[in-house]
């Protein structure tokens, strides 16, 4: 890599105001939307929806873990574009996402593994099996856990982004390994109940499970862009604290 | 690299090209990995695959599928519970099961057995998992037919 292309990139870094400008007028929609959107739809879980014909009260739980679920999964489907764009644009930015996505994905995936857990003990008998949908989506969060350390191992030793990077687009694999699992395997984890033929759910848990969804999507999207802004701001602060420390040399 | 002639790509169509044909390459190698894993990583046999290829009696396994419909009484001793599994093709395998069942184990409804299968074919298990299939309906319309249950979706859909 030549001089030219180094410079290009710390200026993408020092100076992303078009992209800090949409964030800041971003993340606080996102933020109100997001928790107006997920207090209500599991207020309206909780209260208003009527118990299952079998699983009962129990039911109620979906309307965490479906989206959490679907985070976890979207979180790495971010990694995974981000890198993309970085590895062929090499754009700071798409770098910056990746890393901002991360840990938010980890949460979101620990999140549907501890409510899948709690459901699982009333309705299959079980806290936990070693099914295709448990041990993939186990696997997802350990993947994440890598990428968090490797990227900031990366950040830390000043080794090239595209490590990372192509540790996202790989772990990529594991995603529709964990959509299919079901399918492919007799599991203890029920099919899919939404496919492309329609829904097995009923209209009184789908709507506020899809309400939920959006909230918790809108959520994630805020955590990422508050992320990327602080990952930016370190990196300016640091690029500024060498920048004295230089001067500071040449003054003595 | 100097790119002067219309015929060479830039570098970031290369490197595009480049990635999503290895991605491409990469998720076809994983898919085909974890398709190839498909009956080892099944976590429990059908009755028709115990009809197939019996395992060794005393060997612990795994069997799924439905309770059969009005399969299950209870043994003289009060309580020892006798069922039948039911698979995709019809087999059926008779169970024992000594304990308390989950919530969710009724007629009609999935079941993952934990135990062995003893010399006369009956397969005695240890653990009871039930499983809950796809279908989310609240209790009201339990019982109630297709055409009565079109009725109140409308009912519900309409106000």
């Amino acid at each position: 890599m030549g001089i030219g292309t180094r410079d290009k990139d710390m200026h993408g870094f020092a100076n992303p105001r078009r992209f800090l400008a949409l964030a800041r007028r971003l993340t606080p929609i996102l933020v109100g939307v997001g928790l107006a959107a997920s207090t209500a739809a599991i207020l309206w879980g909780l209260i208003a929806v009527p118990p299952d014909r079998l699983m009962g009260e129990t039911v109620r739980i979906i309307f965490i873990h479906v989206p959490t679920a679907w985070l976890g999964m979207a979180g790495w489907g971010t990694i995974a574009g981000a890198s993309l764009a970085f590895i062929v644009w090499r754009h700071p930015l798409a770098a910056l996402a990746a890393r901002a996505a991360a840990v938010p994905g980890a949460v979101f995936t620990a999140l549907c593994l501890v409510t899948g857990s709690i459901w699982g003990r009333p309705t299959w008998g079980t806290w936990w099996v070693w099914d295709g949908r448990l041990t993939s989506m186990l696997i997802l969060l350990f993947l994440y856990l890598a990428y968090i350390a490797l990227s900031q191992a990366v950040e830390r030793e000043g080794a090239s982004a595209r490590l990372p990077a192509i540790f996202g687009l790989v772990g990529a694999v594991n995603i529709p390994i964990i959509n299919r699992s079901v399918v492919w395997w007799n599991s203890l984890h029920q099919p899919p109940s939404i496919t492309t033929g329609g829904s097995s759910i009923d209209g009184v848990f789908l709507w506020p499970m899809l309400i939920a969804l959006i909230g918790f999507t809108c959520i994630f999207a805020a955590c990422v862009l508050m992320n990327m802004r602080a990952l930016l701001a370190q990196t300016q602060a640091e690029a500024r604290l060498r920048r004295r420390a230089m001067e500071a040399e040449a003054d003595a | 690299m100097s790119v002067t002639s219309n015929s060479t790509l830039a570098p970031k169509h290369q490197r595009l090209i480049l990635v999503l044909v290895a991605l491409f390459v990469l998720i076809a190698a994983g898919l085909l990995a974890a398709w190839g894993l498909r009956s080892q990583a099944d976590y429990f046999y059908l009755p028709e695959d115990i009809a197939e290829n019996p395992p060794e009696p005393g060997r612990a396994i795994r069997l799924g599928g439905m309770v059969q419909n009005g399969s299950i009484r209870t043994l003289d001793d009060g309580v020892t519970i006798a069922f039948a599994v039911v698979g995709r093709e019809g087999n059926a395998v008779p169970v024992t099961y000594r304990g308390i069942v989950p919530d969710l184990f009724v007629e009609g409804s999935g079941v993952i057995a934990n135990g062995r299968l003893a010399k006369g074919g009956t397969f005695e298990a240890e653990t009871l998992l039930a499983k809950h299939d796809e279908n989310y309906t609240p209790r009201e319309l339990e019982g109630l037919s297709d055409g009565a249950m079109h009725e109140v979706l409308e009912e519900s859909a309409a106000q």
